[in-house]
């Protein structure tokens, strides 16, 4: 009889043992950044990278966003595979230039003659103490950012599955790592054949009737305890993790709400001009017949991330989900 | 003395230990740019290279003449003219050998077109009916970047990828003096230089960032002593003097060929017309300075060397004009044709796959087309709906 080695593993482990294997695949996949070669990242997701596959693969860049992204594209454009590596979200914004007027519009403004096939890596979102600078959730930056995709795992197993299926991809990809999940652990077997499904499909996290919370990345385990703790209200509340932005899965998303008739969007961002208010759009516009209310958000506030000590009151906790859930007008129903 | 022996020569007491990490000496431009026709060096010069600068220079020239021309005509959105630096815009392309590559800027598409690209080709950015309007990996040439210095740092990331595979490719690198002030220039130079990148960077100083004059935008003590503080060498060079720039720019190539990375060269040029066609200089510059350049015209450059050595006879003249003239009414006989327009073309290559969001809208305009063409009679606008 043989047993499956099943020990519990990080997300930081899963996305270090993506990266491992997808360099291992094919010669093409290169990862670049600060502090990504002899010490592992400031996450210690690369750890072990360049020793295994030299300097040239595994590379301290000079500390320069801008020219991590820029030299990526020409790297792309010679047919390289690049995996780049910003240190913290807020970090990210020096390239912005080069990911929003090269890497996102090459593929379409070359007729597809110069495809980018580049997974940018963006820890992001707060729960850590981070100080100023270091909890920022900029996923709305890039979702309106038409060419790019935009991922984010919640669970150990999509960690690895997502983060190579955004490498696979020959389209540009920003991979948004929820920080407060890189310790999170899970029983998974890095040896086991792992299913890498390509990118673009959301995931029913857990099965409910009364009403459906859409969410991603850190918020997911947040929505599963809420899920847990409306229980005792009686609401059997339904959680999906979206894992994909950009695209957006119409289908998932649409036939769950169509399913329960509530809906609420759960995510740190802010709420104003944030993800929230294109689901929620998206959402009525699909399912408005089968509402029972009107789509809801649960979102940060829409202040600059707060300091380490108040940021408790930002980020949406249990309470405040089942406050929204409580807003759905049940009173309707009985 | 020697590089070691000036580090010698430098003891600082520890701690802490402290030597300079290179000689800046070396890296060091000349005080004047390097000039070779109306010099002693003139004669040295070889004749077929003249011969081929000077036609390809007339070309230009006209290229340029005729390009201008179509935006009076409507032809073209927009072209911001090269002339008067048809001697850097050439030397790049003639720099190049054929597995090179060239990262141009939008001012650039004459050095895409004396690569060998069709003209009809290059200019379709300043059309309008494409942004690229050619396969950069089958010419060997980004797409004309119009953020300025933006495809710096892709040259350098092409370079280093073709290093790491072992094959033997350069990037050159076009960038105006006004695109110096950008960050991607710093991070692009100071990239190439750690990582030894075989990347030629070619500043073209015009002397404006549209009305911007040089003194606004630095106070180095040129362009090129910027290669000083990333550790590489800096050359300054008369841009409108062709071979001088041919030379310079050889050489760096040929640096970068054999391992030795990258070089940053400053040609001295003057831009000649407005910035673009939409662009009015008289509110920022006299027309003297102008009128002195012009004594320093590239061409005139040429010819006065090709004259002293009796190789611009009539018949010379006459065939360079034919060529250029060939050159410009085929390309105005080509532009004056409509572009065949698409506008489902506008949801292809957004993504590999389309996403369902686009497949919806993309829908949504094929129906709007099809109405279109049923109230048109069947005439759609734009000529190919589905
Ligand atoms: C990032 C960026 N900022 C501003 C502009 C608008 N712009 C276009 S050309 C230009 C001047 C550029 O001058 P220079 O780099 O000297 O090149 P030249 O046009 O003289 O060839 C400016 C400001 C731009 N294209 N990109």
């Amino acid at each position: 009889m043989t047993t499956v080695a099943v020990k519990p593993a990080t997300m930081g482990q899963a996305l270090g043992r993506a990266l491992r294997d997808a360099m291992a695949d094919d010669p093409a996949v290169h990862v670049l950044g600060e502090d990504v070669g002899t010490l592992g990242g400031v996450f210690r997701v690369t750890d072990g990278l360049a020793k295994e596959f030299g300097d040239d693969r595994c590379t301290d860049t000079p500390l320069a966003e801008a020219g991590i992204l820029g030299t990526a594209v020409g790297m792309a454009m010679y047919g390289l595979r690049p995996v780049v590596e910003m240190q913290f979200d807020a970090f990210a914004y020096p390239a912005f230039e080069q990911l929003i007027s090269h890497v996102s519009r090459m593929r379409n403004r070359t007729r597809g003659g110069m495809p980018m096939p580049i997974t940018i890596r963006v820890p992001y979102g707060g729960g850590i103490g981070g100080v100023e600078h270091h909890s920022d959730s900029s996923e709305a930056y890039y979702m309106a950012t038409p060419g790019l995709h935009v991922v984010t795992p919640a669970t150990v197993a999509d960690a690895y599955g997502l983060l190579r299926a955004s490498i696979a991809s020959d389209d540009p990809v920003v991979f948004l790592e929820p920080k407060r999940l890189y310790w999170s652990k899970a029983d998974w077997n890095p040896d086991a054949p792992q299913s890498v499904e390509p990118i673009g499909k959301a995931v029913v996290r857990r099965a409910g009737r009364s009403a459906t919370l859409l969410t991603y990345g850190p918020s997911v385990p947040v929505c599963l305890e809420a899920a847990e703790a409306a229980r005792a209200e009686g609401w059997d509340l339904e959680v999906v993790d979206l894992r994909s932005l950009v695209p957006f899965d119409d289908e998932t998303v649409t036939a769950s709400v169509r399913r329960t008739g509530r809906a609420v969007v759960v995510h740190e961002s802010g709420g104003f001009g944030g993800p929230g208010g294109e689901i929620a759009a998206r959402v009525t516009e699909r399912c408005f017949h089968h509402l029972e209310a009107p789509v809801l958000r649960v979102a940060g506030f829409d202040i600059p991330y707060p300091p380490p000590m108040l940021e408790r009151h930002h980020l949406p906790g249990v309470d405040r989900i089942l406050d929204a859930v409580a807003r759905l007008q049940w009173e309707a129903e009985s | 003395m020697t590089v070691m022996e000036q580090r010698d020569a430098y003891r600082p007491a520890p701690p802490p230990a402290w030597q300079l990490r290179t000689d800046p000496a070396p890296l060091l431009p000349d005080a004047e740019p390097y000039r070779v026709l109306g010099t002693e060096a003139a004669r040295e010069a070889d004749q077929e290279l003249l011969l081929r600068l000077h036609g390809e220079l007339v070309r230009g020239r006209r290229y340029n003449t005729q390009a201008t021309a179509l935006t009076k005509q409507g032809r073209l959105a927009v072209y911001p003219s090269s002339t008067g630096q048809e001697a850097c815009e050439i030397a790049a392309a003639l720099a190049l050998r054929e597995r090179d590559w060239l990262f141009p800027s939008y001012r650039d598409t004459l050095a895409a077109v004396a690569r060998g690209l069709d003209p009809v080709a290059a200019l379709t950015l300043l059309r309008g009916d494409w942004h690229t309007g050619y396969d950069p990996r089958e010419h060997r040439i980004a797409p004309l970047s119009t953020p300025l210095a933006t495809q710096l740092p892709h040259a350098v990331g092409l370079a280093h990828a073709a290093r790491l595979k072992g094959d033997d490719v350069v990037a050159l690198a076009m960038v105006g003096d006004g695109g110096t002030s950008e960050g991607d220039f710093h991070e692009a130079l100071n990239f190439a230089a750690v990582w030894q990148a075989p990347v030629v960077f070619l500043v073209q100083n015009n002397g404006f960032a549209i009305s911007v004059p040089l003194a606004k935008q630095t106070a180095a003590p040129s362009l090129a002593h910027k290669a000083v503080g990333y550790g590489m060498p800096g050359r300054l060079v008369d841009g409108n003097d062709a071979v001088a720039v041919h030379e310079v720019l050889s050489e760096a190539v040929r640096r970068a060929r054999e391992g030795g990375g990258p070089t940053l060269i400053e040609a001295v040029t003057y831009r000649m017309e407005a910035h673009t066609n939409a662009d009015d200089a008289t509110r920022y510059r006299h027309d003297a300075e102008v009128e002195a350049w012009r004594d320093h015209d590239p061409i005139l450059l040429v010819e006065r060397e090709l004259d002293a050595r009796g190789l611009l006879d009539e018949d010379r003249r006459r065939a360079v004009r034919e060529d250029a003239e060939a050159m410009a009414a085929d390309l105005r006989e080509r532009m004056n044709q409509d572009p065949a327009l698409d506008p489902m073309d506008l949801f292809t290559q957004v993504y590999a796959e389309q996403t369902s969001q686009l497949r919806e809208q993309a829908a949504q305009l094929r129906a709007e087309l099809e109405a279109e063409n049923d109230a048109e009679g069947g005439a759609g606008r734009d000529g190919a709906a589905r």
